[in-house]
């Protein structure tokens, strides 16, 4: 023998290895079988997927509130590859869901759920659960806004649930309120509990369809078997290799959100669950009062009790899946029903709050500018200084760096900006037609840039900067203050958001006298559209 | 075993099996990459050296060390800490200010300015040095380790502390 044949051959006869995997490799299997059957691999294959990309996040994340937040925009800021490995977990946890239920889908269909595979059927339904809970359980790590509310209102649904309510809402540490305990057992949850039990129910599963077999449509039984490998396995693969590109492309391309850190005081914000429940989100609104039990509890537990029973409830015999009109009438009736809910949940939710699409997976060094630097921004950007300047990274353009760190004195670059070639002699760039305030918070902005900063800067929504534009020019800075900059006349406005509500603020605006007498501030008849942006830049003010 | 391509049977088994390694070798590589580059690389530090400003320049007497209390911020991943830090500051020339560590090269004591001397003694194990950092007597091994320094607009500006090189002679 040669020197590989007896290593395998000293391997097997000490482990059995080679001949599991030969008898797993070339199982048979009915010659029915096909495309159709790939999405349970793809299942498993994004399961372990999710569990490599867990276990990196888990490397570089403080599982405790007062860290959580802070750790995940360090992944995301500051870590290499921390984005997309964010990605991958975030849209791996949509994919997964997305192909459990293909899978199931199509064993409905197939009716493979029949005698003899109840029990992997059931097994089958237990794992989709499973699915469900590791999605409700992440939801809440990132401890932003939209995790802390969404819990929220999750915890409270579960207390709403009869008889069993108020314990099942103690088991999650979310009796009075989502807390530190809610938080330690969903992490607990997450990363310790699940996961075990999943690779247990697995392995049941996994062991069920050995046993019995793939099933065999009507008219397999006069034709020959197939074996598993290669040909299932190729397919398995490239469907494998379709949902892992698909997940991929999305980790890179689709931009994963980070809110502002978790305010339990936040009183403005509408909670939304991940777009897999919004349909049970919806169906809440559909009961009212004392019967929003039945749309919250009872009729997704009716459901599942359903989907656990659904090899009792049809004990016919085999029949081809061309020929099972009711159940793909059913499957079609699910499908729509679920759209209609999720389209209706998602058309009549409103518009999230300018505040809420500030993205804090990024540096955000501009919440600490003055009005004036912000403004500054704004006229950066209107004026396109980034077609000619690079500002920190980025490829060398033809006008100088203007993140270098070192600066010209503002009169300098005031002078700069209306004569470029008097002050630097050959100087290609044209004069900015800006009036000498506009040009003065220009250099106010430029002055702060640094390549430490520049990224954080720059990515100041456009709302807050057009905000402190109608803020600059309004001349609100004579008797307020913002970020220690400004006068004391009137108060300083950081912190305004925990005093005021958004409409008192702009009945405030049209009508000071009204709201506090005596006050000595001018009226501000803003349009619209300026009202609501000089509103949420002081909303998004730190405080 | 190799398969050669001849009956139809077989060359399709070779496309499968080319198929199944290749695209399994693809995932695993794009796994595999980022978890290295996740792992391996050092993040990105996006608040690099910070200079404080410590003293002002034209308020030092020459050759007088003054200690000088500040706060720094401290990256420790996510966690950044304010913290509290000293100096001695010594105006050696009109050209020159420096600023020493506050701890004793030797077994990192606290030194202090012996004024009737002219030298800093460390109370531990009375190691002596001049007042430009220099060891004078005593076991300590190197001269005071120095802050890196700055000076504008008349103010001292301070940035990491790096260890002094040279012996005691």
């Amino acid at each position: 023998m040669k020197g590989q044949d007896r290593l395998h051959h000293w391997l097997d006869s000490r482990t059995g290895i080679e001949t599991a995997v030969r008898n797993f490799l070339y199982e048979n299997i009915p010659a029915s079988s096909g495309w159709h059957q790939v999405f349970g691999s793809v299942a498993l294959f994004l399961f372990l997927t999710q569990a490599f990309t867990g276990a990196l996040l888990a490397f570089n994340y403080a599982p405790t509130p007062g860290d959580a937040y802070n750790s995940l925009r360090y992944i995301l800021a500051e870590v290499t590859a921390g984005r997309l490995m964010r990605g991958l977990h975030h849209w791996g946890a949509s994919m997964m869901i997305v192909v459990v239920v293909l899978h199931m889908t199509q064993v409905f269909l197939y009716g493979a759920y029949k005698k003899p595979r109840e029990a992997t059927w059931m097994v089958g339904v237990v794992l989709m659960l499973v699915t469900l809970a590791y999605g409700l359980t992440g939801y809440l790590l990132p401890w932003d806004n939209r995790a802390y509310w969404g819990t929220v209102v999750a915890t409270q649904i579960a207390s709403q649930a009869p008889v069993i309510g108020p314990y099942l809402a103690r088991l999650l540490g979310g009796q009075d309120e989502v807390g530190v305990v809610t938080f330690a057992r969903f992490y607990g949850l997450h990363v310790l509990l699940l996961p075990p039990a999943t690779l247990l129910l697995i392995a049941i599963h996994v062991y069920l369809v050995r046993k019995h077999g793939v099933a065999p449509q009507p008219g397999d039984e006069v034709r020959p078997l197939k074996k598993f490998y290669p040909q299932q396995v190729f397919r398995d693969t490239v469907a494998i290799f379709i949902a892992f590109a698909i997940l991929f492309v999305m980790a890179v391309a689709v931009h994963v959100p980070l809110e502002q850190l978790a305010d339990p005081t936040d009183t403005t914000y509408i909670p939304r669950p991940e777009w897999y429940f919004l349909f049970l989100f919806q169906t809440l609104k559909l009961f009212e009062g004392p019967l929003e039990m039945v749309g919250s509890v009872m009729l997704p537990a009716l459901a599942v009790l359903a989907l656990v029973l659904v090899p009792f409830i049809d004990r016919g015999r085999m029949r081809k899946v061309t020929e099972r009109t009711f159940a793909g009438a059913l499957v079609v009736l699910a499908a729509i029903g679920w759209g209609a809910l999720t389209a209706v949940a998602v058309a009549t939710t409103p518009k999230p709050a300018m505040a809420e699409q500030i993205d804090f997976s990024q540096p955000t060094d501009w919440l600490q500018l003055s009005p004036v630097e912000m403004a500054g921004i704004g006229y950066f950007r209107q004026e396109n200084c980034t077609s000619c300047h690079t500002v920190g990274d980025g490829n060398p353009k033809i006008g100088p760096d203007l993140a270098s760190g070192t600066h010209k004195s503002a009169a300098w670059m005031i002078e700069h900006f209306k004569h470029p070639s008097a002050m630097v002699p050959g100087s290609a760039m044209p004069p900015i037609q800006l009036s000498d305030a506009q040009l003065n918070t220009l250099a106010a902005f430029l002055l702060k840039l640094n390549p430490r900063n520049a990224e954080g800067l720059q990515s100041a929504p456009d709302f807050a900067v057009q905000g402190a534009m109608i803020y600059q020019n309004g001349q609100c800075g004579s008797c307020h203050m913002v970020n220690g900059v400004g006068v004391k006349i009137g108060p300083v406005l950081n912190g305004v958001k925990q005093r005021r509500t958004q409409q008192w603020v702009e009945d405030h605006f049209r009508d000071p006298q009204a709201l506090s007498p005596g006050s000595m501030m001018p009226p501000y008849r803003f349009p619209p559209s300026q009202m609501e942006k000089i509103v949420a830049y002081l909303f998004v003010l730190p405080d | 075993m190799v398969d050669v391509p001849t009956a139809p049977g077989t060359s399709r088994r070779g496309f499968y099996l080319t198929f199944i390694y290749g695209l399994w070798g693809l995932i695993a590589a794009a796994l595999a990459a980022p978890a290295l580059l996740y792992l391996l690389l050092p993040p990105k530090i996006r608040r690099g050296s910070e200079w404080i400003e410590a003293a002002d320049v034209t308020q030092l007497q020459p050759r007088v060390p003054v200690e000088v209390v500040f706060r720094k911020n401290r990256v420790d991943g996510w966690k950044i800490t304010s913290e509290k830090e000293t100096a001695w500051v010594v105006k050696l020339s009109d050209q020159q200010t420096v600023a020493f560590g506050p701890q004793c090269t030797h077994l990192g004591c606290a030194y202090h300015w012996d004024e009737a001397k002219s030298e800093f003694l460390c109370p531990c194990h009375n190691s002596v040095f001049a007042v430009n950092g220099a060891v004078i007597s005593g076991p300590a091994p190197r001269p005071l380790d120095r802050y890196e320094t700055k000076i504008q607009d008349g103010k001292l500006l301070l940035g990491q502390l790096r260890q002094s090189t040279g012996s005691k002679a």
